[in-house]
């Protein structure tokens, strides 16, 4: 053997991964990248059918049909929202919170999940703090799972109810989506997106219908990497350059639970990040500000922007209703029609 | 003691230079002889009623394999594995040696739990070679007392798992260790770069929302390592490096062996294998430290083999229960089973892929890392050695089946993947310690 030889190239082959058998069940939305654009026209569709639908005749869609929201986190948007959501449609739902149920006493989530289907769920919407604990619930009880945040990865509602609420402001509420839909819309979302499962969710929707997504925060937040999560992102750290090229701006806050031991200096962050009613006016007058909440008034947003005429962000959290009654629907009357599969 | 006759077979032993047809007789435990087809039923001795026939016609006859990084869990966790079914999934793999991991319950840094594992209480099938902890309860503190350990039976040192992170540990450990003659081997892994951490730093993590372990944790340590062997040199340290995973600490293990080092390096089948995007999304069965990797890395693992610069596969066999697995992937034990894959994989692909002569694949599942622990008599076929052998049907295909597994857990990545080559006899010291027909 002569280890001082140069290794030549050869024309290796090795195996490859293997395709994702996920989702087990054609109700379930995991990723945003689950849904085709059929889907996609198919969810905002009936969210604007839903919402103009006479409550009485809805609450018939499911009526007495068993939706059980699993929280390993708070929150109080999305699951408000759910619940608001499935209730309108006549289910009833069941919420299992990790605070007040044997998951304190350390059950596990594959053992929780095959209780509640037990107990009769249809489906589960589950937020955790562990990235992929959707697909684990999905995999273990093959019933729909509606991800809604699963630790630093992905919240796919959240997503749609975004593009919803961007379509209202820039297409006029158009709902049936095309590769061009979004085409000319430039996305900035700005902050700390390594830990946003709301940026990784929209930089995997908005792009397929044509949005641009600039991502802009410092390296801490904003890995180089991130550009490569898929086609249409790209990386700015300058905020003004991000601004003046955005029709749409989502902020989002630092997650100081996930921050693993990283230090920030905050003041430094606002000089740069924080989006002020001055740096609106001077880069972006025009655009839409979005923030899928909680908001930090006075780190991420100056309360006078949050609260300003550019703001859509409450905007959002009506929207989150209607999309979440049409992703819930689609959970119960697909994953029961095709069944899921063994 | 009886004797066993293996007649009609091919043999191939890289370290004697044999390649051809050849039976052997195997008599108290090594071998006796070896000669041309049918000479020697006719010999003294290798006839009558307490002579066993084995007949390997069309089969291939090697070393029995030698697997230099083993978790067997025992003492402290038989529920994941323990000696005697891990030994059992060693020899249904074709191995006859295994060098067994301290990372056990209690750590084994003691000579006590040195012999107790070699107890022929414990019903080990094959050989069962402990490696000790290089400190106390593998906390990277205190050197434990390695000429006790050598001769309890210990055939090296490590704190796999818990790697050397302090420079004067880690240099004390070195010395200490080339002074009783034992290897050193680290599990490389800068674990302050590591923390919170499921799979490696790259783009896969990213979207996956997962914290990764950036190849610069390996190559890092290794590339540290290297230094202090270095300073070492007149003491001749051997440093092994376990489960080497990243081109770059292969780049410095290469400068190392040009520099006339004693830097020895293994890889294990799925690193040679498998990348990142095998993780998919979230099987915890292609979780495991160090994580799989980039492309580009699992490419230079090939190359590497190739060319000669590892010295020996080994599968890092780290057996879990179903529910440790069936969990958060973040909070999933690291590690997969490896002693019934490692052959079939490597013979499909480094051999039938990648063209890798059969001769060159054994070496490296046996006389490679037999010598480099200096398991002396394993390994290799010639007279006098130890009668380990394996014999498998180099052409068969077939599709590894988690479900027939001798070991107690399942954890692969590689369940209903095609193999090549069959183990149909494996024999541990002249006796047969697995028969696939039984």
């Amino acid at each position: 053997m002569n280890p001082a030889a140069t290794p030549a190239r050869r024309s290796i082959h090795p195996p490859s991964a293997p395709a994702s058998p996920f989702p087990y069940n054609p109700g379930s939305l995991l990723s945003a990248s689950d849904l085709g654009l059929d889907e996609i026209s198919h969810i905002l569709t009936r969210a604007a059918a839903l919402e103009n639908q006479d409550p009485l005749t809805r609450a018939r869609i499911l009526a007495k049909r068993r939706v059980a929201l699993l929280f390993y986190e708070s929150s109080t948007r999305t699951r408000t929202s759910f619940e608001l959501a499935a209730k309108a449609l006549g289910a009833d739902t069941t919420l299992v919170s990790s605070l007040s149920s044997s998951i304190e006493k350390g059950e596990t989530l594959k053992d929780t999940g095959l209780t509640l289907r037990a107990l009769g769920a249809e489906a589960i919407i589950l937020r955790h703090n562990s990235s992929g604990a959707a697909w684990l619930l999905e995999a273990e009880t093959r019933l729909p799972v509606l991800n809604a945040g699963d630790g630093m990865h992905e919240h796919p509602t959240q997503a749609l109810l975004d593009l919803r609420t961007i379509l209202a402001h820039l297409r006029q509420g158009v709902e049936k989506m095309t590769a061009e839909t979004l085409a000319g819309v430039t996305v900035s979302i700005v902050g700390d997106i390594l830990h946003s499962r709301v940026a990784r969710s929209n930089m995997l929707l908005l792009p397929r219908l044509g949005a641009q997504v600039i991502l802009c925060g410092p390296k801490e937040l904003l890995p180089e990497i991130a550009a490569h999560a898929g086609p249409g992102i790209s990386i700015e750290r300058n905020f003004e350059a991000a601004l003046r090229q955005s029709q749409a701006v989502m902020m989002l806050r630092i997650q100081a639970e996930r921050l693993a031991g990283l230090q920030l200096d905050l003041e430094q962050y606002k000089a740069n990040y924080q989006l002020t009613g001055q740096r609106l006016a001077s880069q972006a007058p025009e655009a839409i500000v979005l923030h899928p909440g909680p908001i930090i008034r006075g780190l991420e947003v100056t309360a006078g922007v949050a609260d300003g005429v550019q703001s859509v962000i409450l905007d959002q959290v009506r929207n989150g209703v209607a999309i979440r009654m049409a992703v819930v629907e689609r959970a119960l009357l697909k994953g029961h029609q095709e069944g899921g599969r063994a | 003691m009886t004797a066993l006759l293996i007649c009609g077979g091919h043999l191939i032993d890289p370290a004697a230079g044999v390649d051809g047809l050849k039976d052997i007789l195997l008599k108290d435990g090594r071998v006796a002889e070896i000669a041309s087809p049918g000479k020697l039923k006719k010999a003294n001795g290798a006839a009558g009623p307490e002579v066993q026939i084995i007949d390997a016609t069309g089969l291939t006859l090697a070393p029995g394999l030698v697997d230099i990084h083993v978790h067997l869990r025992e003492p402290g966790q038989g529920y994941k594995e323990t000696i005697a079914t891990g030994t059992a999934a060693a020899a249904a793999g074709g191995f006859t040696s295994v060098a067994a991991m301290p990372n056990t319950r209690p750590v084994n840094d003691s000579p006590e739990i040195t012999r107790w594992m070699q107890s022929p209480e414990r019903g080990a099938s094959i050989r069962v070679f402990p490696i000790a902890a290089a400190t106390r309860g593998s906390k990277g503190e205190t050197i434990n007392d390695y000429a006790a350990l050598k001769s309890a039976g210990a055939v090296a040192v490590t704190d796999d798992g818990s790697p050397i992170l302090k420079d004067n540990i880690m240099r004390e450990t070195l010395a200490a260790a080339a002074r009783v003659g034992l290897s050193v081997i680290q599990h490389a892994e800068d674990t302050r770069l590591t923390q919170g951490a499921s799979m490696n730093a790259g783009p896969v993590a990213f979207k996956l929302g997962l914290r990764g372990m950036p190849p610069e944790a390996e190559s890092g340590i290794v590339e540290r390592d290297i230094r202090l062997v270095t300073e070492l040199r007149d003491a001749r340290a051997h440093l092994h490096v376990a489960h080497t995973s990243t081109a770059a600490a292969l780049a410095a293990v290469r400068q190392a062996r040009r520099s006339g080092l004693r830097v020895t390096c293994e890889v294990a089948p799925h690193h040679f294998l498998l990348t990142e995007d095998h993780v998919g999304f979230y099987n915890t069965n292609a979780k495991m430290n160090p994580p799989l990797r980039s492309a580009a890395d699992r490419d230079a693992m090939i190359e590497a083999i190739l060319d000669g610069v590892v010295d020996a596969i080994a599968t890092d066999h780290a057996p879990h229960a179903i529910h440790e697995k069936e969990v958060e992937f973040e909070h999933a034990p690291n590690g997969i089973t490896g002693l019934e894959t490692a052959l079939g994989l490597s013979l499909r692909w480094l051999q039938n892929e990648w063209k890798m002569p059969l001769g060159r694949v054994l070496s490296l599942l046996s006389a490679q890392p037999a010598a480099l622990l200096g398991l002396k008599g394993r390994g290799t076929l010639a007279v006098g050695s130890y009668a380990d052998v394996v014999i498998f049907d180099p052409k068969a295909e077939w599709t590894y089946l988690t479900r027939d597994t001798e070991s107690k857990s399942r954890n692969t990545p590689f369940d209903g993947w095609t193999m090549q080559g069959k183990v149909r006899w494996t024999i541990s010291e002249g006796r047969i310690a697995y028969d696939s027909a039984s």
